[in-house]
């Protein structure tokens, strides 16, 4: 095995199958993923967090979302991926591998980012709360002056968690013929080539050691200064935190 | 597909031996890395509790480790051990590994403080004081802990099919039905991974309840 004759040939790094391309691939998706979870699963968690109603919704999701697991999900929305494709008016070629690759992990994303939402909002203390109703604070400000800010550490954990799921999710994708970095692991696997595969395995990995790197900067950074503790975990506390390996 | 209803149940009938293996086999892949990672997180815990120093490095190796996509761990070890069952297993142990010490560390603190100094009064030694005070109060916890282990594994132990047939496990049902595109694979494996980690989530509970008769006490109590 030369797996740094892999990363020196030249030829590794243009066209579509280069290293630049598969990696902008990745983080594309990824992105879309992240973006659309949070767009579902972020107001969602503040309104249970804020309100306090609907409670098991946020702790039945956090654990469905880690029973079921990322491979079984993709696969098996496979064949509805593929009804809906036509629908949307996409090419059947998408309903087989984007879409459901998408679907999947979106659908895995949501959990984190909604619970963290919730146990964020619901970790700040509720005496600085009334406080703050009994100052005039409008609900609206409440939420935006006090909980988010307070709870930020948690929420970014959240997103943390959501984008290491929706890396290693992406990387499964390649099962389905979807781009990204996972194409050099299932292309090492079918073809036997085991320089292709070790090289897919250290471009996914250094790729998601980099983004929880650059979270965990940023989330270090979001936290009020008050707050930071000498280190910072990724989820909420352990029975109520959303996370999954993926 | 066109024609083929989504699910054979006939097939699914006439199969039910390979399911029953593919199970049995997927329950192996889960419960040999929660139990090998629970002693090594167990003993790492001792060791953070008596060192409080050694709990910063743990949790930022272990964590490090969970960090690696699942699949990217298999295709690590590929080359090195080819298809044997280690190429499985030493990446789900790793992966417990975050999750357990957190919730055995998390064990041993719950023991309150003046229960350790009313053993130490009454001159248990150290080790005496672990296994008949903290460990026996610290188990609700850590059973939390393998349940969470438990759930995570099932999921993580369907992708290692992706690599090679030789794992087994349901897994193996989805990348067959992927292969021949035969749906009612895809969804059988999906369907029982998801079950059987359900099936492990309330067996846990139940566990822990049973585990802690002080609990149920309480609850029955007040209720």
């Amino acid at each position: 095995m030369d797996v740094f004759g892999f990363f020196l040939d030249p030829a590794n790094w243009q066209g579509p199958d280069g290293i630049p391309v598969r990696l902008v691939e990745h983080l594309a998706l990824s992105l879309a993923a992240v973006l659309a979870a949070t767009a579902v699963g972020l107001p969602i968690g503040l309104f249970i967090g804020h309100t306090g109603r609907f409670a098991n919704l946020a702790i039945n999701t956090s654990n469905i979302g880690r029973a079921v697991p990322s491979f079984a999900l993709m696969v098996a929305l496979l064949p509805i991926a593929l009804d809906l494709a036509p629908v949307l008016g996409y090419p059947p070629a998408l309903g087989l591998s984007f879409l459901p690759i998408f679907l999947a992990m979106t659908l895995l994303a949501i959990p984190p980012i909604l619970v963290n939402a919730y146990a964020g909002l619901r970790s700040v203390d509720r005496d600085l709360l009334e406080a703050g109703r009994g100052q005039g604070l409008r609900e609206r400000q409440i939420l935006r002056d006090l909980e988010l800010p307070l709870a930020s550490n948690i929420i970014v954990g959240g997103f943390r968690t959501a984008t290491l799921q929706v890396i290693a999710t992406a990387t499964i994708g390649a099962i389905l013929s979807g781009g990204g970095l996972g194409r050099y692991i299932i292309d090492g696997v079918s073809r036997n080539q085991p320089d292709r595969l070790f090289a897919g395995a250290v471009l996914v990995t250094t790729l998601a050691l980099v983004v929880d790197g650059l979270l965990a900067l940023a989330q270090r950074r979001l936290t009020p200064r008050a707050l930071r503790g000498p280190a910072v975990g990724r989820g909420g506390s352990l029975p109520a935190g959303g996370e999954a390996a993926a | 597909m066109e024609d083929k209803p989504l699910v054979d149940w006939a097939w699914i009938g006439d199969h039910l031996d390979d399911v029953v293996v593919r199970l049995f086999q997927h329950l192996q892949l889960t419960a040999i890395p929660v139990a090998l990672g629970f002693v090594i997180s167990l003993g790492l815990a001792i060791w953070a509790i008596r060192r409080p120093i050694v709990y910063g490095p743990t949790t930022a190796i272990t964590g490090l480790l969970y960090t690696i996509p699942s699949i990217a761990a298999f295709a690590f070890l590929r080359p090195i051990f080819g298809l044997s069952l280690l190429t499985a297993i030493i990446p789900l142990t790793t992966y417990t590994l975050l999750i357990l010490f957190r919730s055995n560390v998390s064990g041993f603190q719950s023991v309150p403080a003046d229960v350790l100094e009313a053993a130490e009064g009454m001159g248990y030694t150290r080790r005496e004081r672990l296994r008949r005070v903290e460990l026996p109060l610290a188990i609700p916890l850590m059973i939390t802990g393998i349940r969470l282990a438990s759930v995570t594994t099932v999921g993580l132990a369907t992708v290692a099919a992706i690599l090679g047939d030789s794992f087994g496990g349901l897994g193996q049902f989805i990348t067959e039905g992927l292969q021949t595109f035969f749906p009612t694979k895809i969804y059988l494996g999906a369907v029982l991974s998801v079950a059987l980690a359900f099936s492990l989530d309330i067996l846990f509970v139940r566990i822990e309840l049973w585990a802690t008769p002080w609990a149920r006490a309480r609850a029955e109590q007040t209720a």
